[in-house]
Parts: structure tokens; C-alpha cells; sequence
């Protein structure tokens, strides 16, 4: 089994210790470090110091407070995908953790973890942005939020900067709102080839509902900040039916970049990504109750 | 039970039972190559090329050897010297251990540390500098004889091409007839791609001379100790009396664990040149890199045919990639396998086909994951070509089947190729399965998803594999025969040791062997301790792969126990005061025909034979035998599957709803044994079938060295197997055994295969190689299949 | 440079000076010597290094040991209590499911908390629960009856181990 370089490590007592620890430009944090480790493993990544904050339980709460969603940045995957109240709100969620690793690497791997390692394939920051969710950021002088729409940078690269933490994600809480997510994967536990979340909130008539708004994030496929804004922007004032569906499948396919690899080559993804839309789009207008 | 009075039999052999060897491994207790640990023991690892194909101007070492917790650095120009640098394989080539002049693969072993511990090896492996100068590679097998391909074996004198061999089999001219007369043809080509036996354990070794008493031992993950030892006198220079290799627990071989890496030698070489023991255990990038990987063979099959739907003949023509060492493992004779077997389970009135092998810039190997020495490709051939006859003649597959499978009549079966197939109920067996799975009913089932625009998908697939290698007069390696030796002794209290030369490494041989010996003795499995592993305590032979280990080594055992059988007999006449032609023999003991109260148990028997007792003039005293079995035969067991998919075409994921599997290996020594070995192999072909895949782009790189793209099928892909039997005893095996092990990943492709197009035909798919990915079925779908053995590029 | 880790291992307390770098896997098996679990990979795909750390199941090899510093970890080793076996080791016995036992002891620790959290899965959850955990010998399907079995036998496995009232 390849081993990591030499690294130096130390455990944060409190979160003020960690986010001094934090200011050395070559320190990362490491919480269940299913992302990093590998990473380290392979020489891919080899920071000098880490900064363990398993410590800090204040921060893997999971709460529905004052119409938000509230995900602490070390809330386990295994966290999110048992919590009734977030599978209430989003099942967007659900639908993304129950696809995300495995069940053991789930109980280790957080949230935050995920969201800070940035992997162009990492399901939440897909399933985030179709939400509009915002990163809330702790450092020494406070706090900043950015939102998820924003907090990438690149692949592998986020807004946080040293002397930083991720600690919370907060995702609006909105009536009339349905959501899910469709992923397609070699096999289990695999990243996607191609995966589409849809955020749905619907207004008008049970009968001939149409789309208030519209989120829709992309894995994997090379979409700017993981989000088809042209395809979001589209279904604004539109019906919630298969036409639509369809079309804005259509054009979130056309608006991304997929890479050939040894997952699929470019119009298989392009067309994953019309299906997938298509199939997240329809599932999140089935799970809207307009009444409530 | 004996007549009144008399003791009861001793109860059967064979039959389900718990396996004696799970006691330790339950609980954490199995000792594995890395859970070897000797005093002052040193670790090594190997440095690697990133090349596929290069010159190597210079190796820099000297940072790595100021490295503290260094204690050497060996290059190819180390090894060089003691004439080591360079090792021959199983195929008669040879290969380097440490590359001296270029490298040619992607991951070839460059050098070699040996240092305290394992993380400051792997530190120390980045302060080797070596300046490379590339070289354009081959990567693609259908390029490797282009004039001007670049030539890889240039350490070959008067070689000017990356051509190895060319082999044939069958008749051409007669099969030549039948296809220009024949009614109907079909033709495709096809690919068994670059895949993987990918054992959970990797490999490794623990090597230790020991300089005062020129003794080498040597642990490591081996499914051949006897054939290693040997071949490590022949290369290393330390004679073989002073050489014991060491097979402890193995985490799995399939294959991947016959061949000798450069690594062992390496160990070896690092422990002699430092005087304590080394270790070196790959990690898994180099196991899927740089080991024996399996199949890579481009294949165009034709079929002839009469319109009524019988099969007459088959041609196929070959195009082998060995990678670029040729370190394929199969009897000498033999340099495609038994590829030769590709004539199935049909009477064939002509059967031709054509190897060609080349180098490439890839890693050496081919024969592997229980191919049965390519017999998963010969499989696979003829099914996917039966399939498509089916295809073309509107017929269904399993009735197609049917009307041209071997009759029960025919058998022993000599075929187009010159096997003789030994015994069989081939209609049986596909029809037992065709019961179990309710095939008139899924078809029905079939019909109706079709009209709702669903597509589910039937796969059919009947093996004969060939196993048990083999003949003397037919089958070496490297000039060593492939008899296996066995030795049974009884202590005087009754149990007994027998010392086997076949290799465990999970098929439960602790248990199955002893099994055996109670069968044919009377004494109980748990009495009888199997002992294999260590060549200085086991007989000569040539280990466990190709399922030969109950044919070849199950056979010896049963004629070892027949040997000490009757040398009992003579006891017991003394014993008994009878003539030895007045007992017989009921299990566990000998009586006196016509009074069945005066016997002797082998109890009894083995504590007289070592005592005082006054025995007939030429009977040995103590109760033990050896035998060298050359079996007269392969043995041929066969299996009828079925497979249940669905497919989604809106996305091109395969889903495998059932998976029906009938198989006949003869009489079966431990029913729940051979349920597992079944159970192993299917889920073999799912992966394969469906996710497995070592890929290189156009410049050779190597695409699937982690388990991140050589994707292995989990339970979730795994349907609850359906299992079924038939037995047809092999006639030539003493207790009627074929052996199974490989059955099953033999059969199982072609099944899961022939399902997903079965699934597709609405569309007009006709074939698309494997892997069937989701990308794959869904460009299938629209026509356009990919080729996966070279990954995605600009098309 | 090292560090002090102090760990308990299926009830024992171990004390070490290590790199901080070392993988808890090899920690287990090389400091400690219990090398009941193993490692397959270098991606944490195969899941041949499960144990335990505090109660839940872990893919070792993926955790530095300087993390597991003031926890538990359960092994393999750790199952048998007083000489007696788990029911998830007599259930694996039973029902033929190992054959190189590579894989087992992982199983065995995921199979032991499945059991702990949910005493009567269905074939579904069994095979989820295990879904990160690769076997090449099995095929699965007896790893899954053996977990079936060790669910049906749980209560009189404990009884005879609680002895008589």
C-alpha cells in the first residue's frame, strides 16, 4: 500500500486553536479524511502540517432553524443521509449520499471534507448548488459567506484561505419546493460518469404547475460552479411538465464541457447529462406538495 | 453398519462439511506473507518507470544510499554483476528483473531499495534520479507488426519485428471446405480485453539467506512452491537442497500468483547482499501494472452453419498480446493454451484456428484469472458465435443449443482439435438449468417488456473446459512435467499426515484432501492433517492452477490412500492369521469375507503395523505410501448458465436480475466447497462482463493501475446465485472428480454478455466487446460500439 | 520526529512514539502485531483493513494511528470473548463464508456492527452495508447467508455465554 510523505500533525483543542494552526499556508485540516488521505497516500497532495479537528463536535449539528437548512461543515455523510429533517427539506440529499463512497467510508468522510477537496466529481457540491446553499466561513477576525455558487475556484481549489474554516453549509428552506438527484456510475461507489440535481420550486395551479425557480447542478461534466444556469434560467415561468424537462435537458448538455475518459466518451456524457437532468427534474416536481 | 457385533462404518468422506482450515482465519490468526516477521528484517521497494518504452542513459543512486535508514540500492548494473539482471520465464523467454538497457512497459522495475522500514524505502525510491531518453511506444496490438513499428526487444540478437510465435490447430483445409459450402456463415470480431486476477492480497515475499549455512528460505505468495524453488536454483546459483520456499496462507491467486516477479528476486538478492531478511510487498498500483495480467486477445470468429440450424464448423484467428516480456504460463507445447478447445460443446465437422502473438509496450503475462489456460477465451469465442448464428437464423439461443450439443452416446468425444472430451450429459445439464431459471417463461416475460419498450435480456452459455494438466507425454513446464507427488502416512495411534504438492490459496484443500483420505480410509477428515506450502516438508509438483488440484493432486491422494489401503490388508492378515485374499474392505476397516465380526479398524491396523508384530516376507513395517501421479487425462467438466439482465437505455446501465448455473465437475468431494468455488467465479464475470478493464491511451500509459478504474463487482452487483448439478463421473479419475475452480469464470462472460444483447436486439445490436460499461451499451445502442481496449480519444 | 499515541485495542491500552505520518493500519498490524486485519489497496476501495474506532467501523488504512490517539479500536481479534466465538464467526464457519479469509476479518467487523444496530437485516441491507468491501473468492452469497445465520443465532450464543442466572 503506498504511504504519504512526512507530515506533521497536531490536534485543535477548540476552534480559535485550529484556525491559528490554520495560518500556515502549507497546513490543511483534516476531519475524516477520506479525501485527503488518499490524496496523501499518493503523493498527490503533501501538506506539512495537519490540523486534526474531529474534535471540534460543535460543528456536526444538522438543524433546520429559522427557514434554512443548517449542515455543519463536520457533519458525516453517514449524518446527512439519516437525518429526517434534512431528507424532509431536500431529499436532494438524500437522493446524493445514498450514491456518495460506501456505507463505511460514510461513516468517516463530512461534508465539509468534501465540499473543501473540490473534486470536479464530488456529488454534494452539485447537490449544493442546485440548492443555492452558502458556505459559511470561520476564520480569526469572524466570519464570511460565500455562496456555493461561488465557492469553487477550480478543481481541487476553493475560496478558503489560510487561517480558515469551512464550518457550516445553509441551504434555504423554501414552500412548494421539490428535489432530487440522478447519478450514473460504472458501478457502486463509484464517481459519477455523469450526474444531474434538481432544485424545483413550483407556483400556480396543482393542475398546470409552473417553475418559480429552478436549480440545477452538474457533476463531473465540467460545468462552471457545477450549476447549467442557462438550462435554470430557462425554466423560469415555465410549465413543470416533460416538455420543458426535456428542453432544458437538452440545453444543460449543451452548456457543459465533459472530457473523454475512461468513464465515457464526450456525447455519451452530453447525452447522460439531458437524461439525467431530465429524470432529476421530473422527480423533484413529483415530490412538490403545493399546499404546503 | 457391519454385521452384528462388529464396530459401525466409518462414515463417508466426502459431503458437505465445515471447513478445518476457517478456524484461524475467523479469527484473525491466518499468517500471510506480510504477517511474516523476522528478526533484523529490512524492507525493499521498487522504483518503476513512468515510460512505456525508453533508453535509460543513467540511474543515480547516491542521494538514495546517504538516505539514513538505507542499507542498499540495487540497479539492473547491480544485478548485472552477479548475473541476475535477467531471468527467464515460463514461456521460454526472458525477462529483466531490473532494466539495464531500456524499459519496456509502463511500470517495469528500474531499481530496488532495501531500507529499515517500508515508509523510509518508499521515501528513499524518490531520491533515485534516472534519466530516461523516450522512445515512441506500442500500445496498440493491431500496430505491433507495422514495418517501422518501433521494436521492443532489441536485447534479442537478429531480432527485427515484435512478432513471438505463430500456432495453429485444426484442419484449415477441411474447415475451408465446409465454409465454402456451407449454407450460412456468421463472422465478428470480437475482443477478451486486457483484465486482471486482482487477488485481495498482493504480492510479495520475505527473503532470507542465511550466509553461514548458504541456505535460502524464501515465504512469498506463490501457487507454485516446488516449480519456484527450482527455478530460483536454476537463476540464483544457490543449490536446490539448500533452497525452501515457503507458501503460507494465500489472500487468493487466480493465477496472478504462479509466475516469479522481479520483486522476489530482488528480495533475494537485497537479503544476500546485506545479510538479514528482506521483505517486499507490492502495493496495489504494482499488482495491476506490472503482474501477470490476463486474456488481450483480438479474435475474429466465423461459424458455418446449414440452414436447419446445425453447427458445422469454426475458424478463428488470433492476435495475442503478451505484453512485452513473453511470461505467459501454460505447458510448453502449448503456446496459445488450450485455446484449441474453442471447438465447445458441439459435434463439429471441422475446426481451424491461427495465434499470432506480438510484444507490446505493456506488462508481461496473459495466461491468468482462471482462464484454464485460455479456455475463458476459447469460451467465449465459440458462445458469443453460437449466439449470433442464433441471431441470424431467428432461432432461440437455448434451443439452438440444444439441437447440436454433444450427445451423451458420443463421449469419450475426441474433437476437431484432438481433445478427447471424457464424459458428459450436455442435453441434462442445459436443460436442468433451463428448469431451474423457467426459460419458456422468461421469454414469455421478455415478449411483454419488449411491447412496454423494455429491454430485458436472456443470456445462454454451455462450457467444456479442459483441466487437470496434464499428460506427460503431452504437457511440460519448462520441461517439467506435470505430475503431481503425495505422501500418506498414519501415525500409530491412528490419525494420519498427508503431505500434498498443490497450493492452496482459498479452494479449502485442508479440508477437501483430507476428505478424501476418509473417503478411501476410514479415517476422519479431522484426523488427517494436510500439509502443503513448504518445500521442504511436501513432494515435488507443480501447484495449483488451471483447477488441476483434484484432478492431478486428488487423484494421487486417492491412490496413496488405496496404497496404504493395502498394505494394511497385509497387516491385518497377520493380524487376522488370514490369507490376504480372504478380507475385504468396508470403510475404516478390513474383515474376514463370510465373518464379518473378525476385522481390524485402520486403528488397530496402524499401531500393529508399528509394533512388534511379525509380518509377511516384503511387507514393509508402519502404515504410509507416496505416489507421482501422470494423469492419463484432462478432465472435461462442463456447465449450462443463464443470465437475466436489465438494461436501461436511456442510460446504458446494465442491471443482472438472475443468474442461473448448472455445472457437472463430476463427483463432488464437499458440495458447499464447490458452491463456493461457483459462487466466486460467476461474480468473475459480471466483473469482467460488465466494469473490468486494464486500459492504456495511445502512448501506453496505463489507465487502470487502482482499484479506482480496475472496478471489481460488490454484493450489490452480485444477483443471489441459482445453482444446480448434474454428475457425470470423469471414467479416467479414481474417484470420478473433475475439478471446478475455473468453471465458472469460464462460463459466466459469455452468459452476461450474450444477455445484454439479447437485451438490445430491438435495436439491431448484433455485438460490442467487453466491458459492457454504461458508455459502451448506450454507443452500442446507437450504433457506434467502442473500442475498449485503447481508452478514449478524439475518434 | 515522532509522536506519542496512546490507543486501546480490543480493551488493551498501547503507549507508542510514532511518525505522524503512519497509517493506523500499520500501526495495528506492525507496532502492535495484530495482523488479524489486512490491506489490499492504495485508493481505500477493497475494505480488507476494516475495524473498529470508537464503536464504528473504519476503513483503517485511510486514518492516520496519531488519529486514533485517546480512542478504542476493536479488531478482529477482539471478537472472541473468553474463548468463545461471535455468532458472526460461527455464522462465517457455518456457512462457508470465506475461502482465502483475505477479506474476512473486515467482514466480520461490519457484519458485527450491522447486527449490533439492526439484529434482523434483510438480504438487501446485508449486501449494502458490505457494498464497500470487495471479496474475489465468494461471490458474496455465503457471506451474506453467514450474516443471516449469526442474526438467527445471536440470542442463544449470548445466552450460553451469560451462563445460568
Amino acid at each position: 500500500m503506498q504511504v504519504p510523505s512526512h507530515v506533521e500533525y497536531e490536534r485543535a483543542a477548540s476552534l480559535q486553536h485550529a484556525l491559528s494552526l490554520l495560518t500556515r499556508p502549507d497546513a490543511r485540516a483534516v476531519a475524516g479524511g477520506h479525501s485527503l488521505i488518499p490524496m496523501m497516500k499518493l503523493r498527490l497532495a503533501q501538506p506539512e502540517l495537519l490540523v486534526d479537528i474531529n474534535g471540534l463536535t460543535e460543528l456536526s449539528f444538522i438543524a433546520l432553524d429559522d427557514g434554512q437548512l443548517r449542515i455543519g461543515a463536520l457533519a458525516r455523510h453517514a449524518d446527512l443521509l439519516d437525518s429526517a429533517v434534512a431528507g424532509r427539506c431536500y431529499p436532494i440529499f438524500h437522493d446524493a449520499e445514498r450514491v456518495v463512497a460506501d456505507p463505511i467510508v460514510r461513516l468517516w468522510g463530512t461534508i465539509g471534507g468534501s465540499l473543501c477537496q473540490a473534486d470536479p466529481s464530488e456529488d454534494l457540491s452539485a447537490a449544493f448548488a442546485a440548492a443555492r446553499a452558502t458556505a459559511v466561513i470561520r476564520g480569526q477576525d469572524g466570519e464570511r459567506t460565500v455562496p456555493v455558487r461561488q465557492f469553487h475556484l477550480g478543481p481541487y481549489e476553493t475560496v478558503i484561505g489560510p487561517g480558515e474554516l469551512l464550518a457550516e453549509v445553509r441551504v434555504p428552506v423554501l414552500p412548494a419546493t421539490g428535489s432530487a438527484y440522478e447519478k450514473v456510475s460504472r458501478r457502486v461507489g463509484d464517481w459519477s460518469i455523469a450526474a444531474a440535481g434538481a432544485v424545483l420550486r413550483l407556483g400556480g395551479a396543482a393542475e398546470r404547475p409552473v417553475i418559480v425557480s429552478a436549480g440545477i447542478g452538474l457533476t463531473a461534466v465540467g460545468a462552471e460552479h457545477f450549476v447549467a444556469a442557462e438550462a435554470e434560467e430557462f425554466l423560469r415561468g415555465r410549465a413543470a411538465d416533460e416538455e420543458s424537462f426535456a428542453a432544458a435537458g437538452a440545453i444543460a448538455a449543451r452548456g457543459c464541457h465533459p472530457a473523454a475518459d475512461q468513464r465515457g466518451p464526450e456525447d455519451y456524457k452530453r447525452h447522460l447529462v439531458a437524461e439525467l437532468t431530465t429524470r432529476a427534474l421530473r422527480r423533484a416536481a413529483a415530490r412538490v406538495r403545493l399546499d404546503a | 453398519m457391519t454385521g452384528a457385533g462388529g464396530p459401525p462404518t466409518a462414515e463417508p468422506g466426502f459431503g458437505r462439511r465445515h471447513r478445518k482450515e476457517d478456524q484461524r482465519f475467523i479469527r484473525g490468526r491466518g499468517l500471510y506473507v506480510d504477517d511474516v516477521r523476522l528478526p533484523g528484517m529490512l524492507y525493499g521497494a521498487v522504483l518503476r518507470s513512468p515510460y512505456p518504452h525508453a533508453r535509460i542513459i543513467a540511474v543515480d543512486t547516491i542521494a538514495a544510499q546517504a538516505h539514513p535508514k538505507v542499507k542498499a540500492v540495487i540497479t539492473g548494473e547491480t544485478l548485472a554483476g552477479l548475473n541476475l539482471a535477467w531471468m527467464p520465464t515460463l514461456s521460454g523467454d526472458t525477462q529483466a528483473v531490473l532494466a539495464t538497457d531500456k524499459v519496456r512497459f509502463q511500470g517495469q522495475e528500474v531499481a530496488f531499495v532495501v531500507a529499515e522500514d517500508r515508509y523510509s524505502a518508499r521515501d528513499a525510491l524518490e531520491l533515485i534520479v534516472v534519466d530516461y531518453e523516450p522512445l515512441p511506444a506500442v500500445a496498440d496490438a493491431r500496430r505491433a507488426l507495422d514495418p517501422g513499428a518501433p521494436l521492443i526487444r532489441d536485447d534479442q540478437p537478429g531480432r527485427t519485428t515484435n512478432h513471438i510465435f505463430d500456432w495453429e490447430a485444426g484442419d484449415a483445409r477441411r474447415a475451408d471446405e465446409v465454409f465454402r459450402d456451407a449454407e450460412v456463415t456468421v463472422a465478428q470480431d470480437m475482443l477478451y480485453p486486457r483484465v486482471h486476477p486482482a487477488p485481495l492480497e498482493t504480492c510479495g515475499a520475505v527473503a532470507d539467506f542465511d550466509r553461514v549455512a548458504g541456505k535460502l528460505t524464501i515465504w512469498a505468495t506463490t501457487q507454485a512452491p516446488h516449480a519456484h524453488r527450482t527455478l530460483y536454483a536454476m537463476v540464483t546459483g544457490v543449490p536446490e537442497h539448500k533452497i525452501r520456499v515457503i507458501s503460507p496462507d494465500i489472500g487468493g491467486g487466480f493465477g496472478n500468483k504462479v509466475p516469479i516477479y522481479p520483486g522476489y528476486v530482488c528480495a533475494i538478492a537485497g537479503s544476500m547482499i546485506t545479510g538479514q531478511p528482506v521483505k517486499w510487498m507490492e502495493d496495489r498500483s504494482e499488482n495491476l501494472m506490472s503482474t501477470s495480467f490476463a486474456r488481450d486477445f483480438h479474435m475474429r470468429g466465423e461459424l458455418a452453419a446449414s440452414r436447419d440450424g446445425r453447427i458445422r464448423a469454426v475458424r478463428v484467428t488470433v492476435l495475442a498480446d503478451h505484453g512485452a516480456f513473453n511470461g505467459t504460463a501454460q505447458p510448453s507445447k502449448f503456446p496459445a493454451g488450450f485455446f484449441s478447445v474453442f471447438t465447445g460443446s458441439y459435434d463439429l465437422e471441422a475446426a481451424y484456428c491461427q495465434v499470432t502473438g506480438v510484444y507490446t509496450n505493456k506488462a508481461p503475462g496473459g495466461v491468468a484469472y482462471s482462464c484454464s489456460f485460455r479456455i475463458t477465451e476459447a469460451v467465449y469465442l465459440v458462445e458469443r458465435m453460437v449466439d449470433l448464428l442464433a441471431l441470424e437464423l431467428d432461432l432461440d439461443p437455448a434451443e439452438l443449443r440444444l439441437r447440436n450439443l454433444l450427445r451423451p452416446e458420443q463421449f469419450p468425444y475426441t474433437c476437431q482439435t484432438g481433445w478427447v472430451y471424457d464424459s458428459g450429459d450436455y442435453p441434462r445439464t442445459l436443460r436442468l438449468a433451463m428448469d431451474l431459471a423457467g426459460y419458456e417463461g422468461l421469454r414469455k416475460e421478455q415478449q411483454a417488456e419488449r411491447e412496454r419498450g423494455h429491454l430485458m435480456g436472456i443470456g445462454v452459455s454451455f462450457f467444456t473446459e479442459a483441466v487437470g494438466a496434464g499428460p506427460r507425454k503431452h504437457m511440460d513446464i519448462l520441461g517439467f512435467g506435470m505430475a503431481d507427488g503425495v505422501e500418506l502416512r498414519v501415525h500409530p495411534t491412528g490419525t494420519a499426515v498427508l503431505r500434498i504438492s498443490v497450493q492452496t490459496q482459498g479452494q479449502g484443500h485442508e479440508t477437501t484432501f483430507a476428505q478424501i483420505v476418509a473417503e478411501e480410509l476410514g479415517i476422519p477428515a479431522d484426523d488427517v492433517e494436510v500439509v502443503h506450502g513448504d518445500t521442504d516438508q511436501t513432494p515435488f509438483g507443480l501447484g495449483t492452477y488451471g483447477s488441476r488440484s483434484t484432478p492431478v493432486s486428488g487423484a494421487a491422494t486417492a491412490i496413496v490412500a488405496r496404497k496404504v489401503r493395502e498394505r494394511a490388508r497385509a497387516v491385518a492378515s497377520a493380524m487376522l492369521e488370514v490369507d490376504p485374499a480372504d478380507l475385504d474392505w468396508e470403510r475404516g476397516r478390513w474383515y474376514v469375507r463370510g465373518d464379518p465380526d473378525q476385522g481390524r479398524t485402520i486403528a488397530e491396523i496402524a499401531l500393529a503395523a508399528h509394533s512388534d508384530l511379525e509380518l509377511p516376507d516384503g511387507v514393509e513395517g508402519q502404515l504410509d505410501a507416496t505416489c507421482v501421479y501422470n494423469p492419463p487425462n484432462l478432465t472435461y467438466p462442463c456447465g449450462a448458465y443463464i443470465c437475466v439482465v436489465d438494461v436501461d437505455p436511456g442510460t446504458g446501465k446494465v442491471r443482472v436480475r438472475r443468474f442461473i448455473a448448472v455445472d457437472d465437475c463430476g463427483v463432488r468431494i464437499n458440495p458447499m466447497i464447490v458452491e463456493g468455488q461457483v459462487h466466486g467465479g460467476l461474480a468473475d464475470g459480471i466483473g469482467m462482463a460488465l466494469m473490468e478493464l486494464i486500459a492504456f491511451d495511445g502512448d501506453g500509459n496505463c489507465l487502470g493501475g487502482s482499484f479506482m478504474d480496475y472496478l471489481l463487482p460488490t454484493s450489490l452487483e452480485c444477483p443471489s446465485w441459482e445453482l444446480g448439478e448434474t454428475v457425470t463421473p470423469s471414467p479416467h479419475h479414481p474417484i470420478g472428480a473433475k475439478g471446478v475452480g475455473e468453471s465458472a469464470t469460464v462460463g459466466s462472460p459469455p452468459a452476461v454478455v450474450n444477455a445484454v444483447i439479447d437485451a438490445l436486439r430491438p435495436y439491431g445490436v448484433r455485438h460490442a466487446d467487453m466491458p459492457l460499461t454504461p458508455a459502451q451499451v448506450w454507443r452500442a445502442i446507437q450504433g457506434r460500439p467502442l473500442r475498449t481496449d485503447l481508452a478514449i480519444g478524439p475518434e | 520526529m515522532t509522536i506519542r499515541v496512546a490507543v486501546s485495542v480490543n480493551g488493551t491500552e498501547y503507549v507508542r512514539e510514532v511518525e505522524p505520518r503512519l497509517l493506523l493500519i500499520h500501526f495495528i498490524r506492525d507496532d502492535l502485531g495484530l495482523t488479524g486485519s489486512h490491506w489490499g489497496c492504495d485508493t481505500s476501495n477493497c475494505g480488507s483493513c476494516v475495524m473498529w474506532l470508537d464503536g464504528r467501523p473504519v476503513k483503517s488504512c485511510t486514518l492516520l494511528a496519531a488519529m486514533a490517539d485517546g480512542r478504542a479500536v476493536r479488531t478482529v481479534e477482539g471478537l472472541e470473548r473468553n474463548g468463545k466465538l461471535d455468532p458472526v464467526q460461527q455464522g462465517f464457519i457455518e456457512c462457508h463464508g470465506l475461502q482465502c479469509g483475505f477479506c474476512t476479518s473486515g467482514m466480520l467487523m461490519t457484519a458485527r456492527w450491522l447486527l449490533d444496530h439492526h439484529p434482523d437485516p434483510d438480504e438487501a441491507q446485508i449486501r449494502e452495508v458490505i457494498s464497500g468491501q470487495v471479496c474475489r473468492c465468494t461471490g458474496y452469497e455465503n457471506i451474506v447467508r453467514s450474516v443471516r445465520w449469526a442474526a438467527e443465532h445471536e440470542g442463544a450464543s449470548r445466552m450460553a455465554e451469560d451462563g445460568p442466572a
